[in-house]
């Protein structure tokens, strides 16, 4: 909400157009090193200083991916993974938001649940691995569960903490006005996390693509996770690095379209 | 003169904490009359916060009793506006939605009321702020917003806890004067409580004094300055008088 200023003194021009020139820089600097990056892996595997084979190369990477996208089956993984990804990550925040607002209205839920969510946060989810199969079966269901399984957790932590760190003179204020419990909630607790909701939303995408994947490495017919581990068995490098660099991909667009949603809520 | 509107009868306040109880007040007794500014006076941490609780049902007491017009207090009665050391504004809240906060949540949010609450921010120089947010406002227009907001539900007791201590001095002396004359024009009833011997002279018209914790009145004093406002009274020659009084009386 800063108003820009219409007159700008030289100086400060001349500041800006410093600022400017930095960032141009180091975008120019990033590029250039990922562009660097890729020139020299490509030159090993060319001239064979480590086979190929083993390193695969960012030209057979890109013959894979067309090789991929021509028989359509491309298209079929990354909806797969993307699909079991989203749901994942929406259910989790979703419930793990609910679970949150449960716990701060009442304190003694709060209290009894405390140490069967902190054994359920540090156990490792991939050891539940079997018992999913069994439960779930072998189809995307099963990988659903796995990804909301390792967000849900963390989403119900995240919000809780922000729920319950609402500034104790506001809540006196509002006490004071004779507030309900129901109206603290909308009028102070609920607007006052929204930095935390961000900051949950963030670190759930994160989780919710480890919990996709790792659900896929398990039992899986389709997917990227499912391309990266068959790719391995099979000794085709090429197929690995080609799906990891689109899973790089749909994770940085995931991650940018909460940054998105980022602005657009503390625009609000 | 007219009848008490607050009084305190007897008042006891006990707080229980797993490791220890602590006596925060005993045997507090006094009554606040309509109309009238009382300050209460003591050292820090002798319990003036726990009075304030106690008269706005916040807390109930361990003994005694309190009550406005005869009636025991409640938690959130409309008779009382509270106002904290600091603004406490929402800073997602434009200043105009912050004002009209307490009439949302005593659902009384009608046009008039309103309407009534923008006439008080307008006449008190808050007019042109309506739409910002909060954080664009300097210390003391904050806190002569959180006093309209205050008075927003139309109280009829407001209690201050130090509500200057978190401006500097030269502030505190205007937003002082501020609160003091809105106060009077408003006709309120108002009791303050701070550790300022200065501040508690330039405002009241009657000055308790309490004791260390745990907490009784030890002195009540009528002062006699009238409607005078606070920095015309800090050139007056009584007011060394009282400061003097005052000062030995804290700390015997
Ligand atoms: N919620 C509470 N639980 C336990 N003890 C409390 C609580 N609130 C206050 N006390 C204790 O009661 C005593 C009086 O506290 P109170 O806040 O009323 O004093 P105060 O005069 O307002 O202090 P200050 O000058 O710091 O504002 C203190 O010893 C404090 O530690
Ligand atoms: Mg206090």
């Amino acid at each position: 909400m800063k108003k820009l200023q219409d007159h700008i003194s030289a100086e400060h021009a001349l500041y800006l157009k410093g600022l400017r020139r930095k960032s141009i820089f180091i975008q120019l600097t990033r590029i250039g090193l990922l562009a660097a990056l890729l020139c020299l892996w490509e030159l090993v595997a060319f001239f064979q200083l480590v086979d190929p084979f083993i390193i695969s190369s960012p030209s057979r990477i890109c013959k894979m991916i067309g090789e991929l996208a021509a028989d359509g089956s491309l298209f079929y993984h990354i909806g797969t993974t993307l699909w079991e990804t989203l749901a994942g990550f929406a259910i989790a925040v979703c419930a793990g938001t609910g679970i949150a607002l449960l716990l701060w209205w009442s304190e003694g839920a709060r209290r009894v649940l405390e140490p069967y969510i902190v054994v359920l946060n540090s156990l490792p989810k991939i050891a539940l691995g079997p018992v999913i199969i069994i439960w779930f079966g072998t189809g995307s269901s099963a990988i659903l569960f796995m990804t909301v399984l390792v967000g849900i957790i963390v989403a119900t932590m995240n919000m809780l903490g922000g729920f319950l760190a609402t500034d104790k003179n506001k809540l006196l204020l509002l006490e004071s006005m004779g507030a309900t419990k129901f109206q603290v909630l909308t009028k102070l607790v609920l607007p006052s996390s929204i930095p935390q909701f961000i900051g949950m939303l963030k670190i759930c995408v994160g989780m919710a693509w480890i919990g996709s994947i790792m659900g896929e490495y398990i039992v899986s017919k389709a997917g990227l996770g499912y391309l990266i581990v068959y790719g391995g068995q099979v000794f085709r490098l090429d197929l690995v690095m080609a799906a990891t660099v689109i899973l790089c991909v749909l994770a940085a667009g995931m991650y940018a379209l909460v940054a998105l949603a980022e602005k657009w809520l503390v625009k609000k | 003169m007219k009848g008490p509107i607050l009084s305190f009868d007897g008042v006891r306040m006990v707080y229980h904490t797993p490791a220890k109880e602590t006596l925060a007040a005993e045997n507090m007794s006094f009554s606040v009359y309509e109309g009238e500014f009382v300050a209460v006076i003591g050292p820090s941490g002798c319990g003036k916060t726990t009075v304030l609780s106690l008269a706005a049902g916040l807390l109930p007491p361990s003994a005694g009793s309190v009550r406005v017009r005869g009636e025991k207090v409640r938690r959130g009665m409309p008779c009382f506006g509270y106002m904290l050391q600091k603004d406490e504004l929402f800073p997602w809240r434009t200043v105009e939605q912050n004002l009209f906060l307490p009439l949302e949540i005593k659902k009384i949010n009608t046009p008039e009321n309103r309407k009534r609450a923008l006439a008080l921010a307008e006449k008190y120089g808050l007019g042109g702020f309506l739409k910002s947010m909060p954080d664009q406002l300097s210390g003391g227009m904050r806190q002569r917003a959180a006093l309209i907001r205050t008075l927003a539900p139309q109280p009829e007791i407001l209690l201050l806890d130090e509500p200057f201590s978190a401006l500097d001095y030269q502030t505190r002396l205007n937003v002082c004067d501020d609160v003091y004359n809105i106060i009077r024009s408003e006709k309120k009833t108002a009791m303050l409580v701070t550790h300022d011997i200065s501040e508690a002279i330039s405002v009241a018209d009657r000055i308790l004094v309490l004791s260390a914790r745990p907490a009784h009145v030890v002195a009540v004093h009528e002062l006699n300055f009238g409607d005078t406002v606070p920095l015309k009274r800090r050139e007056m020659p009584d007011f060394s008088k009282w400061f003097e009084t005052l000062w030995k009386e804290l700390n015997v």
